[in-house]
């Protein structure tokens, strides 16, 4: 293990672990304030990948442009989601709501294969962004500088939605207690699917950006990384913001830092994410940031 | 008990004998039908029918962990997985297990391993119930949908493992060419053996704490029931019959490879399952029928047509579209699916016919 | 399939009490639910435990039945420790429980409930079920007749075959006493069995309860807000407040206690 190829396989980590982070924040808002797990998440993230790579290709919009339609529509995505498949049962058993999404997940991806068939689309990926530059001897890609930058930024735009706006108190509230905001005035409803909608905007910054990073696009690339980043989710405290960051980044460190010193196990990576999640569910099930939930007997 | 307590009992009368009678009967017309079935299918039609009693094996087996007993498990593909290559590297002959393990060769104890089909599915199903059991401890704790996903953690898990470890089982080249001894004999003998054992469980005050358990633990554990041990119980006796499934399943399509015990193959079963009702072994076992059916007519979707002067492509993945919608709608308009929580009951049964209790004819008199 | 319990050694000692909480206190966090609490509950005899809201009642049912470990303090039943034993293994030596919130097998029958609670005296195993074994067969019958015969006596037995969840209210909660019941316990603990009842239903819960002990053999603890009902079977009562004892005695005693009166109705009561 030189010490270049540490340093390409840490900036590699950061930004896995960004991407990870950011799908991750969408699955622990939800969980917070709905107590559920939107199995569907790792979709939307699929859908902005798709959206961005028509809106370049098809329709020829400029990227930025693009970008936005992208994550626009994917948020408009998550609003109707949750408004057609689980509002609906808000009042029923929450496996009832579990169930519903796992059967919109499989909807989204079926659809993506009919309506874009599966053969794999190259994401536009913007040269200079892929032209590794030289420091010393070490090559980096400049997207593996973007990438946690961007994150950051919209990591703490987030922040800045969720404690110091009124919706943002809306939505703290909720997760609290969610009869007792209703009865304060609070239009649940609408704060909910704010919340889905911030959520799969993040999702489909997400996926634009693992675009550029794989730049392969088929239906189903929102599977293994959507599972992943709920894991991370977990991980770092379901219901914590601060915890799914956290919880993304050690999971993408893991998945390339064992990679990197022992390459053996590389057939391997897909299962650390899940062992990780059994780790974690057995000596710390409320996650390395996350609060105790106590049941009233 | 008293006099007036005798009276006061709303005592069915007994019909034990007229009961099992019919039961003898109807799995009678079921194998004169199955041998009716031999003469005249054709492949494909059968090739429905064994599908039909694996997944209604399938069904039930998930159906006693999640509708009885509470526990929402998404890890039955992992299950179905031991079950299938454990069954098929126990009926893979020595040749073809050395023509087929190309990546490494097998590992040495199993190179001669061979037995009869009948304990290769038995082993099977205990090698799945024996993995279950130790996925069983660590998760047994977590409730709702933390349990579905640390199962469907394991059951990738499993998948993974299967991929990478090559001297088991081939890695992801898989088997092909297990010899086709699943034959709608075998499948169903399988199918009464699933459902002998899992409804005298149910049909017991087994059955009954089972249900306790997944209603209120709090209040099971109160009255005395070891919630965790029961627990467990559901998820290996579950976990075994998912693993015989996976090893007539194998037999059946003769060719198996870790990719296929995905998500998507438990997402099937738990279609049926919810379509059927959950908490009804009736249901499963109708859902298994109508999915299975509807499942492999739904392919004329997906294959092109071919009208003589038109062709109208297939849209592959437009069958999953239908299903997921189809799950969708279901959970949202009718979540207790076509049964609910009723059974088929012989006593229910005649009663419909004409041949009323003593009972309830008194009572349909006044 | 009566419990084989203490009663039958050798050295058991009639006038022992049933259950002796020793300095129990239960500290969740910063909240001090329970507070060094001593009680002792003599044999055979219906007691109360009353307090206002949030006094820590329940909680103490909690500790007893095993659902919490308490942060100090012993509790002994029956002359056995039993702080750290299991809520499942606490049912079996003969502590059974009803619940504030009603904790009823909402999908199943009224006949199926309370076979439920027969289950944890059962010798045979589950496996025995497939093997259709007649002891199985046997024992199964014996949960059925004891189960409706407790139906009976608790004037439920029409309602058997009904669902558990379409009950009356008042059915609901004699159909949670049959299920403990149906764990053949000698100490019953009635969390608010007089909730929701009108003066007519509460009268008719009184004689049910006093008939309940004689005829089960039992030592009763209730906690009650319904004072008449208290005072009307209780021979002892140990009052709460904020976790701590405040006051214990006969009825006649609590209803004249300046702190009782003052922890339920504010100090200017006192006065009246």
């Amino acid at each position: 293990m030189t010490w270049e190829l540490f340093v390409q396989n840490l900036f590699n980590a950061l930004t896995v672990g960004s991407l990870y982070a950011l799908i991750a924040i969408g699955y622990t808002m939800v969980y917070g304030i709905l107590r559920f797990i939107n199995f569907a998440h790792g979709d939307v993230f699929m859908v902005g990948a798709y959206f961005i790579f028509f809106g370049v290709t098809a329709a020829h919009l400029p990227w930025p442009v693009a970008a936005l339609v992208a994550i626009g529509g994917a948020s408009g995505l998550g609003i109707l989601v949750d408004r057609i498949a689980y509002r609906p049962l808000r009042e029923a058993p929450r496996i009832s709501a579990l169930i519903s999404a796992i059967g919109i997940s499989f909807l989204l991806e079926n659809l993506g294969l009919v309506v874009f068939t599966g053969l794999p689309r190259p994401a536009v990926q913007p040269q200079w962004m892929v032209d590794p530059i030289t420091l010393g001897s070490i090559r980096i890609l400049p997207l593996s500088f973007i990438v946690p930058v961007v994150t950051a930024i919209l990591v703490l735009a987030l922040l800045w939605i969720v404690y110091k706006t009124r919706p943002g108190l809306a939505m703290r509230s909720i997760s609290k207690d969610i009869e007792t905001t209703r009865l304060m005035g609070v239009s649940v409803d609408r704060i909910i699917a704010l919340t889905f909608g911030l959520g799969s905007a993040l999702a489909a910054a997400a996926g634009i950006m693992w675009a550029m990073r794989y730049p392969q696009i088929h239906p189903f690339m929102g599977v293994i990384p959507g599972f992943k980043a709920f894991i991370a989710a977990v991980v770092g405290g379901i219901g914590s913001i601060q915890g799914a960051v956290l919880g993304g980044l050690l999971l993408g460190t893991v998945e390339i830092m064992v990679v990197a010193f022992y390459p053996t196990l590389s057939g391997y990576r897909d299962a650390f994410a899940f062992v990780l999640l059994i780790v974690i569910l057995l000596f710390k099930p409320t996650g390395l940031m996350g609060e105790k939930l106590e049941d009233k007997i | 008990m008293s006099a007036q307590a005798v009276k006061n009992t709303p005592m069915v009368q007994n019909h034990s004998l007229r009961n099992g009678l019919s039961t003898i009967v109807a799995i009678g017309l079921l194998f004169g039908g199955l041998w009716l079935a031999e003469q005249h299918f054709d492949g494909y039609q059968t090739q429905l029918l064994n599908l039909v009693a694996i997944n209604a094996i399938l069904a039930v087996s998930l159906n006693f962990i999640y509708g009885f007993s509470g526990m929402f498990s998404l890890g039955h593909a992992g299950f179905m997985a031991i079950g299938a290559y454990v069954s098929a590297l126990c009926i893979l002959t020595p040749g073809q297990k050395e023509m087929l393990w190309l990546l490494e060769p097998i590992w040495g104890p199993l190179a001669e391993l061979s037995t009869p089909f009948f304990f290769s599915v038995l082993m099977g199903g205990l090698a799945a119930a024996f993995c279950s059991f130790f996925i069983a401890l660590p998760v047994m704790r977590l409730g709702g949908d933390y349990l579905g996903i640390a199962t469907l953690g394991f059951a990738e898990i499993i998948r993974v493992l299967f991929t990478n470890i090559a001297p088991l089982t081939n890695g992801a080249i898989g088997l092909r060419g297990i010899p086709a001894y699943a034959n709608a004999w075998w499948n169903y003998t399988w199918l009464i053996i699933t459902l002998f054992i899992i409804l005298s469980i149910l049909k017991s005050n087994f059955g009954n704490v089972l249900k306790s358990i997944r209603d209120d633990e709090i209040a099971a554990r109160t009255m005395g029931i070891n919630t965790t041990a029961y627990r467990t119980m559901a998820f290996c006796v579950g976990g075994f019959f998912a693993g015989v499934g996976g090893a007539l399943m194998g037999s059946l399509v003769t060719t198996i490879e870790p990719k296929m015990f995905n998500f998507q193959l438990t997402f099937n079963i738990l279609l049926i399952v919810v379509a059927g009702g959950l908490g009804s072994v009736t249901g499963s076992m109708v859902g298994a029928a109508v999915i299975t059916l509807m499942l492999e007519w739904l392919r004329i979707v997906e294959a092109p047509m071919n009208f003589g002067f038109v062709i109208i492509p297939g849209i592959p993945g437009m069958r999953m579209v239908i299903f997921s919608m189809l799950l969708v709608l279901i959970i949202i308009f009718r979540r207790q699916g076509l049964m609910g929580t009723r059974e088929f009951s012989w006593n229910a049964f005649y009663n419909s016919i004409g041949f009323k209790d003593r009972e309830s004819f008194e009572r349909s008199e006044s | 399939m009566k419990a084989a319990h203490l009663s039958t050694h050798p050295d058991y000692n009639p006038a022992a009490p049933v259950l002796q909480l020793k300095n129990v206190t239960m500290r969740f966090g910063g909240v001090t639910a329970i507070d060094g609490l001593n009680l002792t509950v003599p044999p055979k005899k219906i007691v109360g435990l009353i307090g206002p809201n949030g006094a820590g009642k329940t909680t103490v049912f909690n500790v007893i039945t095993g659902f919490y470990t308490p942060t100090e303090g012993e509790v002994i039943f029956e002359e056995a420790p039993v702080v750290g034993v299991s809520p499942q293994k606490i049912c079996a030596l003969g502590i059974a429980r009803t619940f504030q919130n009603i904790r009823l097998f909402a999908q199943g029958t009224v006949l199926d409930n309370v076979m439920v609670g027969c289950h944890v005296r059962r010798k045979c195993q589950w496996w025995m079920a497939p093997l259709c074994l007649p002891g199985f067969f046997r024992e199964e019958k014996a949960i059925r007749e004891k189960s409706m015969d407790l139906l009976n006596r608790l004037g439920l037995a029409h309602l058997a075959r009904e669902n558990a969840a379409s009950l009356p209210y008042g059915a609901q909660r004699r159909l949670e006493i049959a299920r403990a019941l149906a764990t053949d316990p000698t100490f019953l603990l009635l969390d608010e069995p007089a909730a929701g009842m009108n003066p007519q239903e509460s009268g008719e819960l009184m004689r049910f309860i006093e008939e309940i002990r004689d005829e089960f053999d039992l030592t009763i603890l209730m906690i009650e807000h319904d004072m008449k009902v208290v005072m009307g079977v209780c021979s002892h009562i140990w009052v709460l407040e904020y976790g701590r004892l405040i006051a214990e005695g006969g009825p006649e005693g609590i209803r004249s206690n300046p702190k009782v009166i003052t922890a339920y109705l504010g100090q200017e009561a006192v006065g009246k």
